[in-house]
């Protein structure tokens, strides 16, 4: 749960809202809040997360300081996702070091390049680190063995997906919405993937996003699309890799090969995407971010740009000496994402995904609880 | 770069719709522009920033607009709410031009959208823009600042030395420090004179500082009480103002559209006395909205008290203060400072004269009280299901209807009858002139976008020759 201040605080903002309502075309969350008169907590947390941060609610407010009703209704949604998901992260000593702090990012990622390094020291002694290993099957594996490959990466993406789907569940069961017929929830269900994959909403509906200041522009939509595909893009790299070497070809893989060319893109457009996210939040008007977003999301999307820029170069460089370095950083990286996945901006998407899962549900049931 | 010790084409003073719709509009003509805005940057936008629409005529659906709103219908509409006090041929090119404007706003940033949940009613009629007015205000000073308007905040024309039908020096106070500005032609587009409580004093007495003002703290009507001292032309009743009843917790300024209160219809209205005043029921409340402020700064102390039961609670609009609320109304009148017994008597003798019928809030129903002055006309219903709540009643100021008068090309006219060489007025300033009473939803906004292009048009025109 968020805290008691950032509920209070959220409740006076969308009844503020609820009466004024000139904000009603910008975004999901409006038309949301006008099925409601009260707002119970797991139900401003929903419409916290449907909430995609536009900043148009902002910039068009009256009521906006220095207005004596103080309202940055954008600040206090971030506040409330970046509060729930944290405090829902597991276990709660992890989330402790982790949550809500860039420092302890880069910390988690240091360390998880460390071990990498130290156990490849370990294992294979500093030739194979540093020598210069034909482009061949199985030669990161004379680096790092297989299993130490696989093992750490495997346990840190179960881990971190079974401490996101707790969240999750605790999210949805606070909220509270009825999934009605199984048809019901399966075209409700369709409708928000559709609005994941599309990121309809980022869009505000074509005129865009208030990305730094009053004016509406598309890019942050755009640098969004980037990275969202850049990652999914990595994901396919990573599995069709997972499914040759099952079929007994072990990495690497030549240039022109599916697993290559996926990864290959997707390391371009996370560093496109996250390059472009991390101005954007630099260049932004700081007015209605949350103050305790900025550093975890630079951390993570420094992280994002690192593991696609490892990978990069891992590939560029995996016929000269520098390929062990490389594919140490490299899994660092990656184990340091998913590591630090539940705690921070990583889990928004699957939050915001069931959370226009149940808007689907409840536009679909008419109105109301 | 602002620089007040140049002559610039053309002067606006104000920094709402009308002011900005002037300004882009002489720039685009080619003059060189500078806009001085009374209120801070982020105050900027006068009443403009807590708009919602404007009223749109149009012979067939287009856009957000739904169905046809021609000129014949609109023209009767504006003829009946201003019971004739209007000029019709100013009027007329009004509502022909509304058309052409509403398109301009959108070719200078201004995104529409279909009306509002809980205002399908002006569907037709109403554009409303994406995000309000103030999202129209930010659209109009981007364009305007693209195009090289200069702009400067923070300052008050505080004087226009008028001679000879021709503006000359304006006075200024420049964020706290006195200064002068020229410019050949000077548009006025700096609203009414609402938010200047002594003035309304002068006709209100004690009770306008009871009045809460529902926009900007700087529509003083400095500039306005100015040119009429000079000789300019007055338009509209001077005592009148438009009033609705907001919640009395509302701030005293720019507290905007959510202090509305939408429950009278479904409640009993008492005052100070505890005691009804008038029948709550008696049209739907669109159509009555705008007398109660009227209604309210008429009772002592210019308060009222909306007492409602459970049953009514989710029929209006959810407003942004929390209801009032008690087990008995012996106990709610007690909490709000009125006399118990009063209070009880009062509404014993509605709830005995409440006769029965089909409630339905949302139509004339009908269900109504019998040998009960005032009576209630529609949607009585006994207040008998606790808990009782209650909403605090104060008379909010949208405008005020005094303003200078105008001609077609929105010329400033004197007393004598001529017009000014290079002066010119947009927007509530001069809307007395059309709209000399009364209020039709979205109108403001029309007549500030059409004379506010019409007087940056001539002015420009005037300056460049
Ligand atoms: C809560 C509310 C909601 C409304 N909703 C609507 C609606 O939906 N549709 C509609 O059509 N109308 C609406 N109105 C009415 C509408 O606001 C006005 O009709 C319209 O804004 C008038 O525009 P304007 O540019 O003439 O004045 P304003 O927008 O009030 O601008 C006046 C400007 O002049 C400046 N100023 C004042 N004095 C000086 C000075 N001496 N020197 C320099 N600058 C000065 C002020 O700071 C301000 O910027 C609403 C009004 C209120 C209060
Ligand atoms: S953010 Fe401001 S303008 Fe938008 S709906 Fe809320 S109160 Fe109204
Ligand atoms: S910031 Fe954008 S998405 Fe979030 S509530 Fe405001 S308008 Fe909607």
């Amino acid at each position: 749960m968020p805290s008691a201040e950032t509920l209070a605080e959220a409740r006076r903002s969308l009844e503020i809202c609820n009466a004024c309502r000139y904000c009603e075309g910008f975004c999901a969350v409006f038309p949301a809040m006008e099925r409601r008169r009260a707002f119970s907590d797991g139900e401003l947390e929903y419409l916290a997360h449907l909430c995609h941060n536009c900043r148009g609610c902002y910039f068009a407010c009256q009521y906006a300081p220095p207005h004596p009703f103080n309202l940055t209704l954008p600040r206090v949604f971030a506040e409330l996702r970046l509060e729930g998901v944290a405090e829902r992260a597991r276990p709660p000593a992890l989330r402790r070091l982790f949550a809500r702090n860039g420092l302890a990012a880069a910390l988690g990622l240091a360390g998880a390049i460390a071990v990498v390094f130290l156990l490849t020291a370990l294992f294979a002694g500093p030739e194979a680190l540093f020598g210069v290993h034909p482009v061949r099957p199985g030669s990161y594996y004379e680096v790092i063995p297989h299993a130490l490959l696989a093992w750490p990466v495997g346990l840190v993406a179960v881990a971190a997906l079974v401490a996101i789907g707790l969240g999750l569940v605790d999210f949805w069961r606070g909220c509270g919405t009825a999934l009605h017929t199984p048809l019901r929830a399966t075209g409700a269900a369709l409708a928000a993937l559709g609005d994941v994959l599309t990121l309809r909403n980022l869009g505000g509906g074509g005129h865009g996003c208030n990305d730094i200041d009053e004016a509406f522009s598309t890019t942050r939509r755009r640098l969004h699309h980037f990275l969202f595909y850049g990652f999914l893009l990595g994901i396919l790299a990573t599995t069709l890799a997972w499914i040759e070497s099952l079929l007994g070809h072990p990495t690497p893989y030549p240039f022109f090969s599916a697993p290559v060319l996926a990864g290959t893109a997707s390391g371009a457009a996370m560093l496109i995407g996250a390059g472009g996210m991390l101005w954007l939040h630099l260049a932004a008007d700081p007015a209605p971010s949350a103050p305790g977003q900025l550093a975890p999301d630079l951390a993570m999307l420094g992280l994002l740009a690192a593991a696609a820029a490892s990978g990069l170069l891992l590939l560029a460089l995996r016929a000269t000496s520098a390929m062990g370095t490389m594919l140490a950083i490299h899994l660092g990286c990656v184990l340091a994402l998913f590591a630090l996945a539940p705690y921070s901006r990583l889990a928004h998407g699957l939050y915001r995904a069931a959370a226009l899962w149940r808007n689907a549900l409840e536009a679909r049931a008419g109105k109301g609880r | 770069m602002v620089d007040l010790s140049k002559l610039y084409d053309v002067l606006v003073v104000g920094g709402g719709n009308a002011a900005l719709c002037a300004a882009i509009t002489a720039r685009e003509a080619g003059a060189s522009v500078l806009l001085l805005e009374a209120a801070p940057r982020a105050f900027r936008g006068g009443n403009s920033r807590h708009t919602r629409n404007l009223r749109v005529q149009h012979d067939a659906p287009a856009g957000v607009l739904t169905e046809a709103y021609p000129e014949a219908e609109y023209w009767d509409d504006l003829k009946r709410v201003t019971a004739g006090q209007t000029d019709e041929s100013l009027a007329r090119m009004t509502i022909r031009a509304s058309g052409p404007a509403q398109a301009w706003a959108g070719a200078h940033g201004v995104v529409f959208q279909p009306s509002l949940a809980g205002t399908l009613s002006l569907g037709r009629t109403n554009a409303f823009f994406l995000g309000g007015g103030k999202a129209l205000v930010n659209a109009y000073y981007r364009t305007a600042a693209r195009l090289g308007v200069d702009i400067l905040y923070d300052t008050e024309a505080t004087h226009l030395a008028l001679r000879e039908e021709e503006v000359g020096e304006v006075t200024l106070t420049s964020r706290g420090f006195p200064a002068t500005a020229r410019g050949k032609a000077v548009v006025v587009a700096s609203g009414g004179f609402q938010s200047n409580l002594a003035w309304l004093g002068e006709y209100w007495g004690e009770a306008a500082q009871n009045f809460r003002i529902r926009g900007t703290p700087y529509n003083r009507g400095r500039v306005l009480r100015d040119l009429l001292d000079q000789g300019v032309a007055a338009v509209g009743d001077p005592t009148q103002c438009h009033a609705v009843a907001i919640d009395a917790r509302a701030p005293a300024f720019d507290g905007g559209i959510c202090t509305r209160l939408d429950c009278v219809p479904f409640g009993v209205v008492v005052n100070r006395e505890g005691r009804r005043f008038y029948d709550e029921g008696e049209d739907v409340w669109p159509k009555r909205y705008a007398i109660w402020g009227r209604l309210v700064a008429q009772q002592p102390g210019q308060i009222a008290w909306c007492l409602i039961d459970s049953k009514a609670t989710s029929l209006f609009m959810p407003s942004v203060f929390p209801a009032l609320t008690a087990p008995t109304l012996g106990a709610l009148a007690a909490q709000l400072g009125l006399a118990p017994d009063a209070v009880d008597s009062t509404v014993a003798a509605f709830n005995a004269a409440v006769r029965p019928g089909a409630f339905d809030g949302t139509k004339l129903d009908g269900c109504r009280t019998e040998g009960l002055d005032p009576p209630k006309t529609h949607w009585a219903r006994p207040l008998d299901t606790p808990p009782f709540f209650a909403y605090p009643l104060r008379p909010g100021i949208t405008f005020t209807y005094l303003g200078v008068q105008v001609d077609a090309d929105a010329r400033v006219h004197m007393e004598s009858g001529t017009p000014c060489r290079n002066l010119f007025a947009a927007g509530e300033i001069m809307a007395g002139s059309i709209l000399g009473r009364g209020y039709l939803a979205g109108f403001g906004m029309t007549i500030g976008t059409t004379f506010g292009r019409i007087a940056g048009r001539e002015a420009a025109r005037h300056a460049l020759g």
